[in-house]
């Protein structure tokens, strides 16, 4: 697959990572080596594989319906970056 | 019983519309804790206090499941006739927003817990089935504020984590009445199995509508667009009708309709497109490798079915047979778990067309008046049984017992205290009662000629008379009889 | 006592038990070595005080029914410490206090020990020389300049120059048993869902796992009785009996046989490479133990497999660092968009934003089959050489790294050249099996070289066992010059 700069654009987009122009085409070149390594699995037919997964071999484990956790506001809001005593602050979405 | 029994139709310049709606509804699981955090669920608490380190997806946190919440899915898969699916698996749903602490939503893509299933929509002019495509657990995002500050937005996190199921219905219904049927009918079920509270205002059921259209007749599916988070029935039909007009519109004109969600604007009453959620659509779906695939055993699927409450379908056709009642009656009496349970306990003593008239006459109407629910009226079953027997026994009339009902429903008083404590038993005692009579006819003997020669009319005046001298309280029943004979 | 810093952590503990020295005098010794580590950087926070505080507490009534008693420990700066910045190697947690402690280091907590100190590592754990750490590179104490592996390269580096007597990393792809074989020192990654991930800061779900960093295999024993066991706070934990590993170590393991996986001898592997391994095959043979050749046909899709499947788990565990809740917030950006989109690409480094568009892009619309799914399938596969070849052998014989450690800034600007570092590790991961390097001999350069043993799924105790066999006759001894106390 052929990496190129509109796709790392859309790509850091979803991940909410703005990247720097002059860094793009270095990320590009790096990229493209990295995924040309990765492709290598093309090699393999895996048709009739099943995907891993779990790596265990165990069912899920559950919990009893308690409350057990939370009334710990304090805690939680102790290290938001913007100090406030009841809410996380955050900017404005525009909608 | 007819799959396309609805005729309701848009009238577009260039011919009729059919209008083809599927409904997402997100149900919010009634549980103690959250679905995958001990934090607790309660509505109504301060902000950010029934968050935990999980919750808000502090470094290192992990998640476990809330056994319950995956009880109460089976539990409504199977009030749905649904396949319960022994393995699911829960899929990360990857998007940033603010109260989606995690940058990910705990879901079930492509293997859920539950697949296909119908339900019964009850309308005016018969029953409708409705399909269900599949129901999934997945995790309720916290609440953004966005009116507290100019240019801030306020997080609260109390809701992030709460256990939501996801009803999605096949694209069956074509009208906003049924509509109304299918919510209606959901939230009966849930309520029923106790899995859902279905209360619409503090937001336990929500619905994402998706309307498409297609010329009458035509059977290919025209393009939807989705209709985002409508927290009440009245603005899902009001949705439905402005959007369906507003495709056909579109349509009739020679465009075509874009693929979109929206969001209904209640004020203006129209929908409008949602803008920036283009990259949303990327959700990038992977099996969550904090958590392990559900496996359900068997046995606990079967035990769960055999412990079902009785549901409400089930419950109709019980009390159309033993009580009598018509397709109507029953509806009403099971549409509400509260009121079947009320009905058949006043019926378990006392008689049943009273009990049903009663209930659904002055009964209902005391708690429309007062706003107030079963539970908290203070007519109780047992109070509401004692006053049909003392109608059913004779001690009073139907007239009085609608005098006796107005205290009981301020006070809460005993209608057998009622009835003691103002005297208002009826004259039931046939000598006195001919004493009273007796002297109505030897007062009025010229009524007595006319009625005699023919004036049929006159019985009522005979029977006013009567019920003048005892006060109202003679037994009209015992009059009627006794006035019969003696006026012969 | 002079020398307690030379000391095994065995030794160490056995001299507190006897009384013959206290947790003060142990817990200075370390302090005092920690003062000269500005050249190895293995450090990022420094807790001396409320150590020797502790150390103090501890002599005044000492526990010695514990398993580490008195002990001071530095860890991998990826475990939440209640009270103590954790920082993940990164800005974006720069200033992060947890008010919380991760379920690892409790567990070393309640035997007795104590925090030293948060070690350097490379950022989210993504690394594999300690280069690429917002704190800076850590050097390795064998020579100058030299990488001490990565990522848990603070952990390693600081454990071989003695500033701390035992430690505790994590691996993913190889980040405990790449540092311990450049470094000379014995590093152990136990099966998936043996040691709880609860309070880790999250890089891979699937693959990390805690381990112990030690100088000897009873050290590693005793290191992971104390730390393994169930966690119910963590799904992926397995609810199996605590094992006695330091009580049942013995070096007998007559009999045992040991695989010598053909794929592993890859091409153009340095001659010193192959020496090494053919004599700890021999010296296993002069154990007991018999060896068998195997195959794993799949192994050289392992590195590509995880260089799939880490990076898109990467991507997803990486989205709450968003500046929203805690950690690092752009000062830029009028809006939540903005302020995502420059708290994540100032607070994040390089070679993390690089995985996290690779993990973003291999799990997007379209791609998702192609990479996710299809790397799945080749783990399973991966998996599946494993499996049966453990129906033949006891452990799996390998060396640790293709090379011993390079210079700093040597590998830097090729990935695939730092990503092949992990070959011979990588598959471990992916299957969820145990593995330990032990330090086995030198490079012509007098770097130290490791031996990897591979076990199966939890087997630890075999594993340590063969290891116990080996390092006794190995007989490894590494004389470090301090050139970083000058």
């Amino acid at each position: 697959m052929s990496i190129d700069k509109d796709k790392i654009k859309h790509v850091s987009k979803l991940a909410r990572i703005s990247v720097d122009e002059k860094k793009i085409d270095g990320l590009t070149k790096d990229l493209t080596s990295i995924f040309k390594f990765i492709e290598q699995l093309n090699e393999l037919n895996t048709e009739k594989v099943k995907p891993l997964s779990s790596i265990l071999n165990e069912p899920l484990r559950s919990r009893e319906d308690k409350i057990d956790d939370g009334k710990m506001r304090d805690k939680i809001l102790e290290n938001s970056p913007k100090k406030n005593e009841e809410f996380f602050v955050v900017p404005k979405v525009i909608e | 019983m007819s799959k396309e029994n609805s005729n309701f139709l848009i009238d577009g310049e260039k011919g009729k519309w059919e209008v083809v709606i599927g409904l997402e509804v997100h149900a919010q699981v009634t549980s103690n804790s959250k679905l995958f955090s001990g934090s607790s669920t309660k509505f109504g608490a301060e902000p950010n206090t029934q968050v935990s380190l999980v919750d808000s997806a502090f470094p290192g946190m992990l998640p476990v499941i809330n056994e319950y919440c995956v009880k109460q899915a089976v539990k409504t898969g199977l009030g749905l006739n649904a396949k319960i699916n022994p393995y699911s698996v829960f899929d990360r749903k990857n998007y940033f927003y603010a109260d989606l602490p995690q940058g990910y939503q705990i879901s079930q893509f492509k293997h859920p817990i539950v697949g296909e299933g119908e339900i019964t929509l009850d309308l005016p002019n018969g029953s409708k089935k409705v399909g269900i495509e599949r129901l999934h657990l997945e995790q309720d995002a916290g609440k953004s504020i966005h009116d507290l500050d100019p240019s801030n937005t306020f997080v609260d996190l109390n809701r992030s984590g709460v256990a939501l199921m996801e009803i999605v219905s096949k694209p069956d219904m074509r009208s906003p009445d049924e509509v109304n049927a299918y919510v209606k009918k959901l939230r009966s079920i849930m309520r029923y199995l106790g899995t859902c509270d279905g209360n619409m205002q503090e937001g336990s059921l929500r619905a994402d509508v998706n309307v498409s259209v297609r010329k009458e007749g035509d059977k290919k599916l025209g393009t939807r667009c989705e209709i985002k988070n409508v927290n009440s029935i009245k603005f899902m039909q009001m949705a439905i009708i402005y959007e369906a007009q507003r495709q056909v519109e579109l349509l009739e004109s020679g465009k075509t309709i874009d693929q979109e969600t929206r969001l209904f604007d209640t004020k203006k009453n129209e929908t409008r497109s949602m803008r920036s959620k283009e990259d949303a659509h990327d959700y990038r779906y992977f099996p969550d490798p904090d958590l392990l695939p559900l496996s359900l055993d068997k046995e606990l699927i079967e035990k769960i079915k055999k412990d079902l409450p009785e549901l409400p379908d089930q419950k109709k056709e019980r009390f159309i047979k033993d009580y009598s009642l018509s397709a109507y009656e029953a509806n009403v009496l099971v549409s509400e778990k509260e009121i079947s349970d009320y009905f058949e306990e006043v019926v378990k003593t006392s008689d049943i067309k009273l009990a049903k008239n009663w209930i659904m006459g002055d009964f209902f109407a005391s708690l429309n008046e007062k706003n107030i629910s079963i539970s908290e009226s203070p007519v109780t079953a047992k109070k509401m049984a004692q006053l049909i027997d003392s109608i059913s026994s004779g001690t009073i009339s139907g007239r009085t017992a609608k005098e006796v009902f107005e205290i009981m429903k301020e006070t809460g008083e005993e209608p057998n205290k009622i009835i003691e404590s103002k005297g208002l038993q009826q004259k039931s005692d046939p000598k006195e009662l001919e004493g009273i009579i007796d002297n109505v006819i030897s007062e009025n003997k010229d009524k007595v000629e006319q009625y005699k020669s023919g004036k049929d009319k006159l019985f009522g005046f005979f029977v006013g008379q009567v019920m003048k001298v005892s006060g109202g309280k003679a037994n009209p029943q015992l009059v009627n009889d006794i006035l019969k004979k003696k006026l012969k | 006592m002079s020398d307690i810093t030379k000391k095994s952590l065995t030794e160490i503990i056995r001299l507190i038990k006897k009384k013959e020295i206290k947790s003060v005098e142990v817990t200075t010794s370390f302090i005092d070595n920690i003062k000269n580590d500005k050249k190895l950087n293995s450090f990022i926070t420094n807790c001396n005080e409320q150590a020797l505080e502790k150390a103090k507490s501890f002599d005044k009534n000492p526990k010695l029914d514990q398993l580490l008693p008195g002990v001071p420990i530095a860890v991998k700066d990826l475990f939440c410490t209640n009270g103590t910045k954790t920082t993940a190697g990164s800005k974006m947690l720069e200033n992060f206090i947890p008010n919380y402690e991760s379920t690892i280091t409790n567990n070393l907590w309640n035997e007795g020990a104590f925090l030293l100190g948060k070690l350097n590592c490379d950022e989210y754990a993504m690394g594999s020389s300690n280069e690429t750490s917002y704190f800076g590179n850590v050097m390795n104490p064998i020579a100058e300049n030299t990488v001490p592996g990565g990522s848990s390269g603070g952990s390693a580096s600081a454990l071989a120059a003695e500033l701390t007597p035992t430690t505790i990393g994590t691996d993913t792809g190889g980040s405990i048993r790449q540092p311990a074989s450049f470094t000379g020192i014995v590093g152990l990654k136990p099966t998936y869902g043996l040691c709880s991930r609860w309070g880790i800061v999250a890089f891979a779900s699937s693959l990390d796992q805690a381990g112990p960093m030690t100088k000897t295999v009873e050290d590693c024993a005793l290191m992971l009785e104390a730390m393994a066991g169930f966690d119910k706070k963590d799904s992926t934990s397995i609810n199996k009996k605590k094992e006695n590993y330091s009580k049942n170590l013995t070096d007998n393991i007559k009999g045992l046989k040991i695989g010598i996986p053909k794929e592993y001898r890859v091409d153009g592997m340095p001659k010193e490479i192959d020496k090494l391994w053919e004599s700890g095959k021999s010296l296993l043979k002069d154990a007991g133990a018999e060896i068998i050749d195997i195959s794993l046909p799949n192994t050289k899709y392992a590195l590509p497999t995880y260089y799939i499947v880490a990076p898109a788990e990467a991507s997803s565990n990486l989205a709450r660092y968003d500046g929203v809740k805690y950690g690092f917030r752009s000062s830029k950006g009028n809006n939540l968009i903005e302020m995502y989109e420059n708290t994540r690409s100032e607070g994040f480094g390089d070679e993390v934003k690089r995985r996290i568009l690779i993990g973003t892009y291999v799990l997007s619309s379209g791609y998702y089959d192609a990479y996710y799914i299809k790397a799945q399938k080749v783990r399973q596969l991966i998996k599946n050489d494993f499996d049966q070849s453990f129906k033949k052998v006891d452990a799996i014989l390998t060396p640790s790294t293709p090379s011993a450690a390079f210079k700093i800034g040597e590998k830097k600007d090729d990935p695939i050249s730092m990503y092949l570092n992990d070959i011979f590790t990588v598959p471990v991961n992916l299957a969820g099996i145990p593995a330990i390097s032990i330090p086995a001999g030198f490079d012509q350069n007098k770097y130290p070289l490791g031996l990897q043993l591979i076990g199966n799924t939890l087997e630890e105790q075999k594993l340590l066992n063969i290891a116990f066999a080996a390092e006794k006759k190995i007989n490894f001894k590494q004389d470090l010059n301090k050139w970083w106390e000058k």
